[in-house]
C-alpha cells in the first residue's frame, strides 16, 4: 500500500468503526477499497456523496465510509436512493448492495431504476449466496451450486447481472472480481462519472459460506479461482460457447456512445421547464363558483376545533 | 380571505400540500386515491418540485423517505393494498425520524376488498402496521376543507416531530366535491435543523423537546442512519440494552404537546354521546340533530386526529353520559379506544357497516334510541 493511498483510506473510513463485522478472508473489504480509490479520484467532495446500502454482509459498508449514507430496508436501496438522487441532483449517490439484495428482493427495483436512467451508480457485490443469514440460495448461485438451501446442488439458473442491467437499460456495465481490485476499481469510477444508471457487479468471494459449502478452499484459493476463470469479454468472443461455461467474463459491458443518453433528473428539469412555462396563474386554473349551500351546515353550538402546537 | 373551489377531497389534499411545502411525490396508481397523484403530475412541476410514479407502493415510500433525507417535504398517497406494502419502510421512517406523510384513502378490505366504495377498516393498520413499538400520528378528516386544514398539519407535525403522519381520508371523502374556502394564509412549520457545525453534530442527539435537529444530504453534514438501533451518532448500538431501551423510549415519548384534535357537538347535556370520525361522523352528525329534534339529549365527540387517541379528552366528553355509539365503516376498530377510554359505568355500543355502503342517519338514529330505552 502506497503512503497516498494509505491516506485516501484514512479519510473514507471511519477507524473508530473497525474493525469490520465482515468474516476474516471476506472479499467485501477488497470491493470498497476499490470504491474508494474510485471515489477519490473522482474529484468530487466528499460532502456531496451519499451512499445508500442494502441489508447483508456488503449492506454495512455504508456505515464504514466517512460519507454522508444510510442503510434502509432489504432490497430497497434503488427506492431510496431514486428519492435523494431528485430531490438534490446535485448529488452523487452511489446504491451499494448485495446480489439477493439487488436481485432478488429488490430485482423490481434494479430494472425500473436502469429504465429511467437515474444518475445512480448501483454497486453489486455478488457473492453467489446470502451470506449474513447463513449461507442460502440466492439468484446468483450457480445452477448445482451447494447450500444451506440447496443442499442436494441449485436446481435453477443463476441471473447474469451485467445482462439483465443492459435489457433494463442501464447506460453504463462492467463486472470485475475481488481478485482484480484495480481493474475493478476503473470500471467504479467510470461508473461514477458516468451520468446516467451505472451498473458494477463485483464477483466477491464468501470463505465462510459459498467456499466451504462448495469446498473451494481458502480465501487465496477462491482469489486463485476468480483469477483462472476470468476471462476477458474480447477473448471471451472468439471463444467456443462450450469453453466458456463456468468462466467469469470481464469487462465493460455497455459504455456509453458520444454525448450518451439523457439521464433522468435532466429529462424532468425539462418537464419542469415546460410546466412552468404553461402554468396559468392560480386564480385561472380553476373556475371560480360562488358558494351555494354556504358550506356545510353550521353546527347549532360552537364546535371547539382544537389547534395543534 | 381564501377563494372558494369546489374540490374533492382527493383534489383538496394534493393542493394543501403544494401550499404546505411539499416538493417530493412518489406515488403508485391506486383506486380510491389516484386522483392525488394525477392532480400532482401536473401541479407539482409548476412549482418546481418533482412527481414520480414508482414501480410499487414499496418503492414509493422508499422514494419519500429518501427525498426528505435530502430535505424535500415529502408525500405518498395510496389505499389499503398499497398501504400495506408500505409497512416495513414506514418502520424506517420512523426509526431513522425522517418526516414524510402518507395519504391512506381507505377502501374496503381486506385485499382487494371493493376498490370504488369507501371504509374505515385501516385504522388499525396505521396505527400497528410495521412491526415494533414506534410513533404515529393518523388524521381523519370528514371533508374537503377539512381535508385541505388536515394536510397542512400532517406536514407540520411531521416536520416538528420528526415522524411519519397518515392521512385516514376514504373514497366517500375522497371522491365527494365539496364547495371550500381555501384558507388566505397557514401557519407552516419545518423541521429542526442543526445549529452545530458538522464536525460536533451527532443525529440523533435530542434536543430538550426529545426531537433531534434533522441536516440534509448536500447541505454539508456528514451523518449516517440506519434502520438498525442506533445511539446519538446514527450508528448501531445492538449490544447495549441500556441504550436500545432509551433509544425506543424516546422514539414513542417524542409528541410530548398537545395535538388532540376534536370537535364537540351538543355535549353539555347529553346522556348518550355518538363518537364518530371520517366521513361516518357527518352521518353522525344529521343523526343527533334529528334526534335532538325529538328531545333526546345526544351529542357528538368527534375525534379528528385518531392516534394518538384522543383518550382523555373524550374521557372529559363522556363526562355526564350513560351510552356511548361508535358508528365505524368496520368491525369496531375504534370502538376498543372508546371502551378503553370510557369511564365504567358508560356503556358502549358499536355500529358497524363493511358492505360497502354508508352508515344511515336512520340506523344510527335507530341505535341510540333503542340503547337510550332499554
Amino acid at each position: 500500500m502506497t503512503g497516498g493511498f494509505a491516506r485516501t483510506i484514512q479519510t473514507y473510513l471511519r477507524p473508530e468503526r473497525l474493525p469490520t463485522i465482515w468474516c476474516q478472508g471476506c472479499g467485501n473489504g477488497i470491493v470498497i477499497g476499490a470504491l474508494i480509490r474510485a471515489l477519490a479520484g473522482s474529484g468530487v467532495r466528499r460532502e456531496d456523496v451519499v451512499v445508500v446500502s442494502g441489508i447483508g454482509c456488503s449492506g454495512r459498508a455504508s456505515g464504514y465510509l466517512n460519507l454522508p449514507g444510510f442503510q434502509p430496508t432489504h432490497g430497497r436501496a434503488l427506492p431510496f436512493a431514486t428519492g435523494v438522487k431528485i430531490a438534490n441532483p446535485s448529488l452523487m449517490v452511489v446504491a451499494i448492495m448485495g446480489d439477493g439484495d439487488c436481485l432478488s428482493i429488490g430485482g423490481n427495483h434494479f430494472l425500473h431504476a436502469a429504465r429511467r436512467n437515474l444518475d445512480i451508480t448501483a454497486l453489486v457485490l455478488n457473492n453467489s449466496n446470502y451470506g449474513m443469514t447463513g449461507g442460502q440460495y440466492a439468484p446468483t448461485t450457480p445452477k448445482g451450486g451447494l447450500t444451506t438451501t440447496t443442499p442436494y446442488g441449485n436446481a435453477e439458473r443463476a441471473v447474469d447481472i451485467p445482462a439483465l442491467a443492459q435489457v433494463a437499460g442501464a447506460t453504463y456495465v462492467a463486472r470485475s472480481t475481488s481478485y482484480h481490485a484495480l481493474e475493478l476499481s476503473g470500471y467504479i469510477k467510470r461508473a461514477l462519472v458516468h451520468r446516467g444508471f451505472s451498473v458494477v457487479e463485483a464477483l466477491c468471494h464468501c470463505p465462510t459460506q459459498y467456499g466451504k459449502m462448495n469446498r473451494l478452499g481458502s480465501p487465496v484459493n477462491m482469489l486463485k479461482l476468480q483469477r483462472d476463470l476470468a476471462v476477458s469479454q474480447a477473448r471471451a468472443a472468439s471463444m467456443p460457447a462450450g469453453e466458456l461455461a463456468g468462466r467469469i467474463i470481464t469487462g465493460e459491458m455497455v459504455k456509453p456512445e458520444g454525448q450518451g443518453e439523457e439521464d433522468y433528473t435532466t429529462a424532468y428539469a425539462r418537464v419542469i421547464k415546460r410546466a412552468m412555462e404553461q402554468a396559468r396563474p392560480v386564480e385561472e386554473t380553476h373556475e371560480c363558483i360562488p358558494s351555494l349551500s354556504g358550506g356545510y351546515d353550521p353546527p347549532l353550538g360552537k364546535p371547539t376545533l382544537l389547534r395543534v402546537g | 380571505m381564501g377563494v372558494r373551489r369546489v374540490w374533492t377531497g382527493n383534489e383538496a389534499c394534493a393542493e394543501a400540500a403544494i401550499a404546505a411545502g411539499m416538493r417530493f411525490f412518489a406515488g403508485y396508481p391506486i383506486t380510491p386515491a389516484s386522483e392525488i397523484a394525477e392532480v400532482l403530475a401536473r401541479r407539482l412541476p409548476e412549482v418546481g418540485g418533482s412527481f414520480i410514479q414508482m414501480e410499487d407502493e414499496i418503492a414509493s415510500i422508499g422514494a419519500v423517505i429518501g427525498a426528505s433525507m435530502a430535505g424535500a417535504k415529502s408525500m405518498t398517497a395510496t389505499s389499503g393494498p398499497g398501504f400495506s406494502l408500505m409497512q416495513e419502510n414506514l418502520g424506517f421512517a420512523a426509526m431513522a425520524e425522517v418526516p414524510c406523510v402518507v395519504v391512506d384513502v381507505q377502501r374496503v378490505g381486506p385485499s382487494s376488498g371493493v376498490a370504488t366504495h369507501p371504509a374505515q377498516g385501516d385504522v388499525m393498520q396505521a396505527r400497528w402496521g410495521t412491526h415494533g413499538d414506534h410513533p404515529v400520528v393518523a388524521l381523519a378528516p370528514w371533508s374537503s376543507r377539512e381535508t385541505y386544514d388536515v394536510t397542512v398539519k400532517a406536514f407540520n407535525i411531521s416536520e416538528r416531530f420528526r415522524l411519519p403522519v397518515v392521512i385516514l381520508s376514504d373514497a366517500m371523502v375522497g371522491h365527494m366535491s365539496e364547495d371550500m374556502e381555501v384558507p388566505g394564509s397557514l401557519e407552516i412549520v419545518e423541521r429542526p435543523r442543526p445549529g452545530v457545525p458538522p464536525e460536533e453534530y451527532q443525529p440523533y442527539r435530542a434536543a430538550g423537546d426529545g426531537v433531534p435537529p434533522m441536516a440534509s444530504f448536500g447541505d454539508g453534514y456528514t451523518w449516517y442512519t440506519t434502520g438498525i438501533v442506533h445511539d446519538d451518532t446514527g450508528f448501531p448500538c445492538t449490544g447495549h440494552p441500556p441504550t436500545i431501551d432509551r433509544a425506543i423510549r424516546r422514539l414513542n415519548s417524542k409528541v410530548t404537546e398537545d395535538v388532540a384534535m376534536y370537535e364537540e357537538y351538543w355535549l353539555e347535556d347529553a346522556e348518550a354521546v355518538i363518537v364518530a370520525y371520517g366521513s361516518v361522523a357527518r352521518w353522525a352528525l344529521a343523526a343527533v340533530k334529528g334526534l335532538r329534534a325529538e328531545g333526546c339529549r345526544v351529542g357528538l365527540f368527534r375525534p379528528v386526529i385518531l392516534w394518538p387517541f384522543p383518550a382523555r379528552e373524550l374521557a372529559g366528553a363522556l363526562g355526564r353520559a350513560a351510552l356511548a355509539v361508535v358508528p365505524e365503516m368496520n368491525l369496531g376498530q375504534i370502538l376498543g379506544e372508546v371502551e378503553r377510554a370510557a369511564p365504567k359505568d358508560v356503556r358502549v355500543v358499536g355500529v358497524n357497516r363493511v358492505d360497502s355502503r354508508m352508515i344511515s342517519i336512520q340506523e344510527i338514529a335507530g341505535v341510540v334510541k333503542e340503547a337510550c330505552s332499554s
